[in-house]
């Protein structure tokens, strides 16, 4: 039984459209002026954080104050975990201090498998982005971006279309995530990155690859531009900047290739000049701010429906969702 | 259907297509009387089979008093008090008339009256789109059972029942048939409401 979202990979296609569908009829009361919704009252979720983000963990919560959680957050710079304290020691304290769910971002590839799979946390554990594992909730609020703009509406999925992940993919735990989510939504995801960019092993993924963005462009219906990751970067993976830009980047004469309806996607945070020209970013068709504001209601998404209950995945087909039984013929 | 060897009572029908019909009619009317003509009246239905009521009240309201009666839809699920006690549920749309709620008489519509827990909700969830001016209830049946002090101003049909058993209320949209059924809780197909209503059943 899985109380928890921790990858993208485990996650059935009834249970992606479930979340989708309960993120768009969340996000019409961010529309509101009263934007607050009880349900989530009196409960307790943990932002635990191990690795900087600005995006996901405001994101997150903004998502829990919306749904009237109280809110801690715990960040690993002046806390106990910079004095030496482990993984599980900080768990137990959670757990001892009534977390109902922890949303934890690690640099460890793994740890929020590790603290969902282990007993010291009762509560539920969401995946805010793992080493470079897998990042599901970044997946699902592009799953629900692309949807919104190719084929709108509760219930439908992402058949037949095709997205091109471009850049760092070695070091992306967004293309991971993304990969598997797609694929499960009926689309056909395509990498596009300098060979070194791309990780050993990438042929048993359900992907195709390319080396040529200009001869993909023409046939998507998205790209995403992910960020070159010089964090995690401890080798020359390309000759130069300017080279990868030029070879890689998106800009206005790439836009001019893409098919009439295809939007430009990114994760952030941009660096504008190296995978993204600044007239790209700020053109109509990049959707960078729209899928900010999705996150807040795929996040507030997926936290009424574990804190609620629900159970994802293999969970026995008898399994009630919803407390209206089928009609029984008279 | 099979029927179990030792059955509780099959359900038995109290209100068929003709009655529902009468009983919007009258209910329609009753609303134009109270509200004085229905001027500021905005219907709100509450999912799901409150919405197919709220719209035929919408269709019969329209016809009486020849102008356009505001309808809306609203789901209550993120408002419940039971989130501990049941697997979340899919959400329902809402959707508010675009001229919105501020200063209007709102009739909320719902098919059976039971605990009060969902108009409790439906309270709850008003006070966070607007200020109506005044806020009514109308349902097709009230069977009792009240665990709030709340009370419906327009009523279908009072069904005195006991908490054994369980009201059906089948509407065509969703149903293929209009009728109003009244069963053990037990028997195979229970109406939402009373699983709603009971903690105490198995999930």
């Amino acid at each position: 039984m899985k109380r928890h979202l921790v990858s993208t990979a485990g996650l059935g296609r009834d249970d992606a459209l479930l979340i989708l569908d309960t993120a768009e009829e969340l996000s019409q009361f961010s529309g509101r002026a009263v934007k607050k919704l009880p349900t989530l009252r009196g409960r307790t979720v943990v932002n635990l954080f191990f690795e900087d983000s600005t995006r996901t963990k405001t994101s997150f919560e903004v998502a829990e104050k919306r749904l009237s959680a109280d809110v801690i957050n715990f960040s690993a710079k002046g806390s106990s975990v910079s004095k030496g304290e482990s993984l599980k020691d900080t768990a137990l304290t959670l757990q001892a201090m009534g977390a109902d769910a922890v949303v934890i971002r690690h640099h460890a590839s793994g740890a929020p498998a590790r603290l969902a799979d282990s007993d010291w946390l009762h509560g539920s554990v969401i995946n805010a982005g793992d080493g470079t594992h897998e990042h599901p909730t970044q997946a699902l609020l592009d799953a629900f971006t692309l949807r919104r703009h190719l084929n709108p509406g509760a219930g439908r999925d992402l058949a037949g279309r095709k997205v091109a992940i471009v850049g760092d993919v070695l070091h992306s735990r967004v293309a991971r995530s993304n990969v598997h989510l797609l694929t499960t939504l009926g689309a056909q995801v395509v990498f596009v990155a300098p060979p070194t960019l791309l990780p050993i092993g990438i042929e048993t993924w359900p992907c195709e690859v390319s080396y040529d963005l200009d001869s993909v462009l023409p046939k998507v219906d998205a790209v995403m531009m992910l960020r070159v990751q010089r964090e995690r970067m401890n080798a020359a993976f390309f000759p130069t900047e300017r080279e990868y830009s030029r070879r890689y980047g998106l800009d206005g004469a790439r836009l001019a290739r893409l098919p009439e309806h295809a939007v430009v996607m990114h994760p952030g945070p941009m660096v504008r000049g190296m995978e993204i020209t600044a007239e790209v970013a700020d053109s109509p068709r990049c959707t960078v701010v729209e899928q900010v504001a999705n996150g807040v209601s795929v996040r507030m998404a997926v936290l009424y429906l574990l804190l609620g209950g629900a159970v994802f995945a293999d969970a026995p087909a008898d399994a009630p969702r919803t407390t209206e039984l089928p009609e029984a013929a008279q | 259907m099979t029927t179990p060897s030792s059955a509780p009572r099959a359900p038995h029908q109290v209100l068929d297509a003709t009655d529902i019909a009468r009983v919007i009619t009258r209910i329609a009317h009753e609303i134009v009387e109270r509200a004085k003509g229905a001027e500021d009246v905005v219907l709100l239905g509450i999912h799901t089979r409150g919405v197919h009521l709220a719209r035929r009240l919408q269709a019969r309201l329209t016809q009486i008093t020849g102008r356009d009666i505001p309808f809306g839809t609203l789901d209550i699920t993120m408002y419940r008090d039971d989130l501990r006690l049941k697997p979340a549920r899919a959400l329902e749309h809402t959707e508010i008339p675009a001229e919105g709620i501020d200063g209007k008489l709102v009739i909320l519509v719902d098919d059976v009256l039971f605990s009060g827990r969902t108009i409790r909700a439906a309270l709850d969830a008003l006070s966070d789109i607007g200020r109506p001016r005044a806020v009514r209830l109308a349902v097709l049946v009230d069977r009792g059972h009240r665990e709030l002090p709340i009370r419906a101003d327009y009523v279908g049909k009072n069904l005195p029942t006991s908490l054994r058993e369980a009201v059906q209320v089948r509407l065509a949209e969703s149903d293929g048939l209009d009728a109003v059924l009244l069963g053990d809780r037990d028997y195979a197909a229970r109406s939402s409401q009373a699983l709603a209503a009971d903690p105490e059943l198995p999930e």
